[in-house]
């Protein structure tokens, strides 16, 4: 069942992406970049089970890496994105 | 509602929100507001985890307040000139998360079956891929350790032959008797990490925009393979949206260079000066000066910039833009041609324009500039040279011959700014430099724009 719902998600992925214009594909890429931080979800899962301190240490490096990914991500793609705009708009530094 | 409905429930909201984020990245109007509700789909998506039970708050919230303060400095800091950079960092990181939840689910478990085995593998080995394969493209690009050139060595494929080959056996004796493994993980570990970096070092520095594709799309299979360990759907929904966008983004770098993926991950393109297409063009170059210059600029009706990476360095794109709106209120149409590998990631050139608040209505695609570029007075190329070599178009024995160009040399002039006559990123000849209707405006990109403008207002 996984595998179908990892195919489906690919074909609506490529379907998705090929509609992104050139101009968006800097910030396209830093956003999906950001999506793909949700393996912030599988750390935060991984500090759960029994004590142990080398997992837990694992965990809390895979949690700090995926938000640095997260939350970095979101931040300069809205930056970016925040730039782009119309002739007489005003585009916010 | 139990805890795991309301859990489902979250990770069900979250995909859709990432999903419609996506497809509001189709146009610049609502490309931000998408970007918002994706990044409220992973809000969500996080707080659905922590109602799980048996997590450990007190050590998230470490690595969380980290990881946040890291992730917000640096997007707040970086500039845009440096965006390939930072993506390409960031990939690393989440590759490294996914190689973390791998092993973290292998350490705990190591009696898992043979499915979920097969998972923690590929994530580790994809998340290893990844985050190695993405420090050397960082210092590649950022040119700190190592330098943009290719680097090859004797039996470079053979090795990689090896590692790959090596790691294939490896995984089968983890898959066959995981519990008596832990050795053979920690050697596919390290192979991994081996093998990021032998993949990229080959590469050089005019392909980091589909190296930084390919290891973006690396980065969400990392995350899908992930999601198959733990058995989490949203982890491989997102993860695998990523990795299609990823593989799209390749293709169309590929096929922006007439090259295939194969070609440039085992070539080493410009390690060597290639013969081909030396100097036949020859003759003399005309150059012009800015003041002469602008009496073309002044009775020019429609003038297309085509700017390459080159003006960035020179951070001549504000200096460009004021020229445009001199130009622009002296009645000539204004457009800039981008081509898809302008700069060094797709789109790059793109963020620099709007950056110096160039409204994107006069960003100019390639195939729609070319059938125009007749009726065009005046094209003007600020650091560019291989995207506008006619060799790509004309000679059939140049390295890049069949690439896409922007046609400048069909405009009535063509003024190349350039700083000398050297040649550019992939070490060619450029035959464009002494066609009859191209001038050469030799000096620093901004100092001559700046010039030009100077003669507008004086």
């Amino acid at each position: 069942m996984l595998i179908f719902i990892f195919v489906i998600s690919i074909f609506l992925g490529v379907e998705l992406i090929a509609k992104v214009p050139s101009q968006l594909h800097t910030p396209l890429m830093s956003g999906s970049n950001a999506i793909s931080g949700i393996t912030i979800v599988g750390a935060l899962l991984a500090t759960a089970g029994e004590p142990s301190t080398f997992a837990t240490v694992m965990a809390v490096v895979a949690v700090a890496a995926a938000t640095v990914n997260v939350v970095g991500g979101y931040l300069v793609t809205d930056r970016m994105l925040a730039m782009f705009h119309k002739r007489g708009g005003s585009g916010r530094r | 509602m139990s805890f795991e409905t309301i859990i489902d429930w979250g990770y069900i909201v979250a995909s859709v929100l990432f999903i419609v984020g996506l497809k509001m990245m189709n146009s610049p109007e609502t490309a931000r507001k998408g970007n918002g509700l994706s990044a409220v789909g992973m809000l969500i998506a996080v707080v659905a985890t922590l109602l799980v039970k048996g997590i450990s708050f007190e050590w998230i919230a470490v690595g969380v307040v980290i990881g946040s303060a890291i992730g917000a400095v640096s997007a707040y800091k970086v500039k845009m000139t440096s965006m390939p950079e930072m993506v390409a960092l960031f990939n690393g990181l989440g590759g490294l998360a996914s190689l973390l939840v791998g092993w973290v689910e292998y350490h705990r478990h190591p009696d898992s079956p043979v499915g979920t085995m097969v998972a923690i593998y590929l994530a580790v080995l994809i998340g290893a891929v990844t985050f190695t394969g993405s420090v050397v493209a960082y210092s590649k690009l950022a040119e700190t350790v190592l330098s943009g050139k290719p680097f090859l060595f004797r039996g470079q494929q053979i090795a990689n032959g090896f590692l790959v080959a090596a790691l294939v056996v490896l995984g089968v004796l983890v898959c066959v008797d995981p519990v008596n493994a832990y050795p053979y993980v920690i050697a596919a570990i390290v192979l991994s990490l081996v093998l990021g970096v032998m993949s990229v070092i080959p590469i050089g520095g005019a392909d980091m925009p589909v190296v930084i594709s390919l290891l973006n799309s690396y980065s969400g299979l990392a995350a899908a393979a992930a999601g198959f360990v733990i058995l989490n759907k949203v982890l491989i929904v997102s993860g695998s949206l990523v990795g299609a966008s990823g593989i799209i983004l390749t293709q169309i770098m590929c096929k922006a260079m007439n090259r295939s993926l194969g070609h440039v991950l085992f070539s080493g393109f410009g390690a060597a000066p290639t013969a081909g297409a030396a100097s036949g063009a020859g003759g003399e170059v005309s150059a012009v000066t800015a003041e002469d210059a602008f009496y073309v600029f002044e009775s020019a009706r429609s003038v297309v910039f085509v700017p390459g990476y080159g003006m960035a360095v020179a951070q001549a794109q504000h200096t460009v833009k004021e020229l445009g709106m001199l130009l622009e209120a002296n009645g000539c149409e204004v457009r800039f041609a981008i081509h898809p590998v302008a700069g060094r990631m797709p789109g790059h050139m793109n963020v620099l324009l709007a950056e110096a608040d160039v409204p994107y209505e006069q960003l100019v695609e390639m195939d729609d500039i070319n059938p125009i570029m007749p009726t065009v007075d005046l094209a003007v190329v600020i650091g560019a040279n291989d995207v506008v070599n006619p060799s790509a178009r004309d000679d059939e024995t140049s390295p890049i011959y069949g690439m896409p160009i922007i046609n400048v040399d069909h405009a009535r002039t063509v003024y190349v700014l350039k700083r000398s006559m050297a040649a550019g990123f992939a070490g060619l000849e450029n035959p464009l430099f002494f066609k009859q209707n191209v001038r050469m405006l030799f000096g620093d990109a901004k100092a001559s724009i700046q010039a030009v403008v100077s003669q507008f207002k004086g």
